[in-house]
């Protein structure tokens, strides 16, 4: 427990110290807030319908920006060797780090709740708990695609390859739904479970079940899993 | 205690450790000396449990690797050969860093800290940033952080590359003096570091250990001839060739040529001592003397023979 919280600390530190964690809290602010305010100027319609449907997408691309560096760089910059000597085990290394990233995107999602705030102060008849389910399905959402980019980060040294690994995934996931009229109605069931939006609509519109908690809790711990595998085979390869 | 008994590492088809076998006590300064590419890099991450070996087991007092690497890693300090560190942190929170992953921390961390500082002569750079600190500085740091849980076994990849002279000397020093209580495995391919530093030198070449000893005990062993150049005039060659019946104990082994000038060079064991009977050789032959040089042999010719040819001459 206090390995996983020093390489915490480390890593949000490190985001903290350099620009990065500013520039990508901007840009998701930016991004969220120009789709979100045009919907509520021009057509005036005051809901966060549109903000839920655009955060999945900005996702695609600011999740695995931020979780490029998280393994890639330790690996690049060689430190990935004093890691791995220091008596600390590979699961609370990638914990750490998993948990680092995934406070980035929650502080990120905190920003957008000044929208909330605004529909709080403007709107009528405001539906807080669809906003509060909202809310956690992305969260959840955040979690898995976070998951995913520190697996691709812990492939390369090369954190552009990494971000490119990781928006890949990151896409199969968000597309296996919208692909679902292409495939054999006979495995539609289970390739309807694996896409994200599937768990995600249905949280979204305020139903919290247990299959949605377990797909999401499987799915991070399954690509942590190869996280720390990915870690702990390279040592028998060449450094 | 550090016990290595036939190890072996691939990259690949690449046999980068083909066989090691060793095993250094407490209280030892070890060299561990090879030209680049010969393994010790390889076998010291191996050690520290970067790298698993292909076959083989590293024993680390008493504790097999295998089964018991966190345990040995906590025993373990190591400075790697590249010394990657993170250069957007401080010296002080580096530090702090790696001494909270050791289980330092409250006031365990503020002593250790004084006492790596001063060992280390960090004293002017707590507070300054990695990145903005000198190459010589970075190597304390590294060596700091290496030490920062007091471990009974330091492993040092080529621990003074790249420093100025005067601190390699200052390196050196700190290193024997870690030496007295701690067991110190240090590795580094210029030879007068490890000669200057160590009690005892493994040569490692193509992933094999080759000699180890003291370097007194190497040079005996691996370099038991002198050999001595004879630059002289008005020699004739029967009269060169006639050296060897004269004087017995010495070796022809070669001898040039230019204008009326002529090198000779020989070869004799390094217990005798016949530059009195080849002067007086000289005189009878009308040879006129103008240089004698004999080449005493250094650990660095042993080190060039192992390690060039693969064969050695003792």
């Amino acid at each position: 427990m206090g390995n996983i919280k020093a390489i915490y600390f480390k890593e949000l530190r490190a985001f903290f110290n350099s620009p990065m964690a500013y520039i990508f809290l901007v840009i998701f602010a930016l991004v969220n807030g120009y789709f979100f305010t045009n919907t509520f100027f021009l057509i005036g319609q005051s809901d966060l319908r549109t903000l839920f449907s655009t955060v999945p997408l900005v996702y695609l691309f600011f999740i695995p920006a931020v979780a490029m560096g998280l393994i890639a760089r330790e690996r690049n910059i060689g430190t990935i060797e004093i890691m791995s000597t220091l008596p600390l085990k590979t699961t609370e290394f990638v914990i750490g780090k998993f948990l680092a990233a995934l406070t980035l995107i929650l502080a990120a999602l905190a920003v957008t709740s000044v929208h909330f705030i605004t529909l709080l102060q403007v709107g009528d008849n405001v539906d807080t708990g669809a906003v509060i389910s909202g809310y956690i399905g992305l969260a959840l959402v955040g979690a898995l695609y976070t998951s995913v980019g520190t697996f691709a980060s812990s492939l390369t040294e090369n954190q552009v390859v990494a971000f490119i690994i990781g928006v890949f995934i990151v896409l199969v996931f968000w597309l296996m739904d919208k692909m679902l009229i292409f495939i054999p109605s006979g495995i539609s069931g289970l390739v309807q479970y694996f896409a994200v939006e599937y768990h995600l609509s249905n949280i979204s519109r305020g139903v919290i079940d247990t299959r949605n908690l377990v797909y999401f809790f499987s799915i991070v711990g399954f690509f942590l899993f190869l996280t720390v595998h990915t870690l702990d085979t390279r040592k028998w390869k060449a450094g | 205690m550090i016990k290595v008994t036939q190890l072996r590492k691939n990259y690949g088809p690449v046999e980068a450790v083909r066989s090691i076998d060793f095993e250094i006590s407490d209280g030892e300064i070890v060299g561990f000396l090879g030209a680049n590419g010969a393994g010790k890099t390889t076998t010291l991450k191996m050690i520290t449990g970067y790298l698993a070996p292909t076959s083989g087991t590293v024993e680390v007092n008493g504790l097999n690797i295998s089964d018991s690497q966190l345990e040995i890693q906590k025993q373990i300090g190591y400075l790697p050969e590249t010394n990657p560190l993170y250069g957007e942190m401080s010296v002080h929170e580096y530090l702090e860093f790696i001494a909270k992953i050791r289980g330092i921390s409250g006031k365990d961390f503020t002593a250790a800290l004084r006492r790596v500082v001063s060992k280390c002569g960090l004293k002017g750079v707590v507070h300054k940033s990695v990145s903005a600190c000198s190459k010589g500085y970075r190597q304390r740091i590294g060596l700091a952080a290496a030490m920062i849980h007091d471990p009974d076994i330091l492993i040092l990849d080529e621990p003074v590359t790249g420093l100025d002279p005067n601190q390699i000397v200052e390196i050196r020093e700190l290193i024997k003096d870690l030496g007295r209580e701690k067991l110190v495995l240090m590795s580094s391919h210029i030879l007068q570091e490890i000669q200057a530093t160590v009690d005892r030198i493994l040569i490692i070449d193509k992933g094999e250990i080759i000699a180890d000893g003291t370097s007194e005990e190497l040079m005996t062993n691996f370099m038991g001839k002198v050999k001595l150049t004879l630059e002289v005039k008005n020699a004739s060659e029967e009269t060169i060739a006639a050296v060897s019946g004269k004087i017995p104990e010495i070796t022809l082994l070669s001898s040039e040529q230019e204008s009326d000038i002529t090198m000779i060079h020989f070869e004799y064991g390094r217990e005798l001592d016949p530059r009195e009977a080849l002067f007086h050789y000289a005189v009878e032959s009308g040879w006129i003397i103008l240089n004698m040089t004999p080449h005493t042999a250094n650990l660095e010719d042993v080190f060039r023979t192992m390690t060039s040819s693969g064969e050695t001459n003792g």
